[in-house]
């Protein structure tokens, strides 16, 4: 068994939580029937290969610094997740996202929706093109803002393994004080959220790395290899 | 890092509030079309207050079928999907996952079917929910439409499932 991470869902500082996170005790179901309830078929999800590149959705190039973040989606077991859905999206260069909901007064970019989508390779692995987004201001609390991040959606192979969550930048002097990132109790579990940089990965002349992996549960195994 | 810590599951944060440019897709609401064997389903996310939850993502799985729906300013979702079907020994039912702005990691709860009485009874996650929160996971049927409201919180508050 290895050691759970997640954040609970009440965590005052994160003021959001306070009307929304349940109050009565979860109830546990077995995991043979509940946990590892297969996951859905995504052939309704449109994917196109161009959808990983964030920087070409538009005529022309998007502010910002251009960066790649790629790594392995994996299971419990540590080995990747083939063919599954990796859904990102962010704020741009400026710190601004293209959804109505933000009214930050910081510029939209013609050039940026911030959105994209893959599936894994036979190994596991995703890339996406895209820009550094910015960090933004928000009213949690008194001059709050928001380390910069990419939001990540994964499905994985279990009802149990569905994941989303968010990927920040090494080095970011506001994930010390931002209470979504904080709600993780153990900083070994916040660490799992930070992208190191990778000069393999990164491009001369174009593009900078981050290499992320993420581990869902749920393991992809047929019951006969388990 | 330590290989127990290496095989960690990546934790959980918020799907925040700007999720709508992103993850809606066209017609993810309808697992299906209409037609025979197809049902509604409708309801509304609420919170602590009974405010509408107007920031949610919701997706219902059953079997093969995948919907997911954003919430409205009512707090309103709803799906279209084929009736839940009766499997290994529980009542048709369909998952139902929340996200939403406030919500660190997900919630999973149950969408079980009002004229299936005797399969509810006989159901091993309806038994395993107190009695008198089961009312919680069970749909009201309006014409051919499933209503069912998920309350985060409160007297009624839905019973949720351990992820």
């Amino acid at each position: 068994m290895s050691i759970d991470f997640e954040p609970p869902y009440l965590h005052p500082d994160y003021r959001s939580t306070v009307l929304r996170a349940p109050t009565r005790p979860l109830v546990r179901l077995p995991e043979e029937w509940f946990h590892h309830l297969p996951g859905p078929v995504f052939g309704r999800v449109p994917v196109r290969p161009q959808d990983a590149d964030l920087t070409r959705q538009h005529a022309g190039q998007p502010l910002g610094e251009r960066i790649i973040i790629a790594g392995r989606v994996l299971d419990s077991d540590g080995r990747g997740i083939p063919g599954t859905l990796v859904e990102v999206w962010q704020a741009n260069a400026a710190g601004r996202y293209v959804d109505p909901v933000d009214q930050h007064p910081a510029p939209l970019d013609p050039n940026f929706t911030g959105a994209g989508r893959c599936l894994t390779d036979p190994e596991g692995r995703y890339r996406f093109l895209t820009v550094r987004p910015g960090a933004y201001p928000w009213r949690n609390q008194p001059n709050a803002w928001r380390p910069a991040h990419v939001h990540f959606s994964v499905f994985g192979p279990e009802l149990a393994s569905r994941l989303v969550t968010q990927m920040y930048f090494p080095g970011d002097p506001l994930m010390p004080f931002d209470p979504v990132l904080q709600a993780i109790p153990d900083a070994r579990g916040r660490a799992l959220l930070v992208s190191e940089f990778d000069p393999d990965l990164t491009e001369p002349e174009w593009a900078l790395g981050f290499r992320w992996d993420i581990t869902v549960r749920g393991s992809s195994a047929t019951p006969a290899e388990r | 890092m330590g290989a127990e810590t290496a095989a960690a599951p990546t934790p959980s944060q918020t799907v925040g509030p700007f999720f709508g440019f992103a993850l809606p897709f066209p017609g993810d609401a309808e697992a299906v079309a209409a037609g025979p064997g197809s049902v509604r389903v409708e309801g509304q996310v609420l919170d602590g207050e009974g405010k509408p939850v107007a920031d949610a993502i919701l997706e219902l799985w059953e079997g093969e079928q995948f919907a997911r729906c954003r919430t409205d300013a009512e707090g309103a979702f709803h799906f279209l999907a084929l009736q839940p079907a009766a499997r290994a020994g529980q009542a048709p039912h369909f998952e139902l996952t929340v996200f939403a702005r406030g919500l660190l990691r997900q919630l999973a709860t149950r969408i079980y079917l009002p004229d299936e009485e005797d399969a509810n009874r006989a159901d091993p996650a309806l038994e395993a929910v107190p009695a008198d929160r089961r009312e919680t996971l069970i749909a009201r049927r309006s014409g051919g439409v499933l209503l069912f409201d998920v309350r985060l919180q409160g007297d009624r508050e839905t019973v949720f499932f351990a992820l």
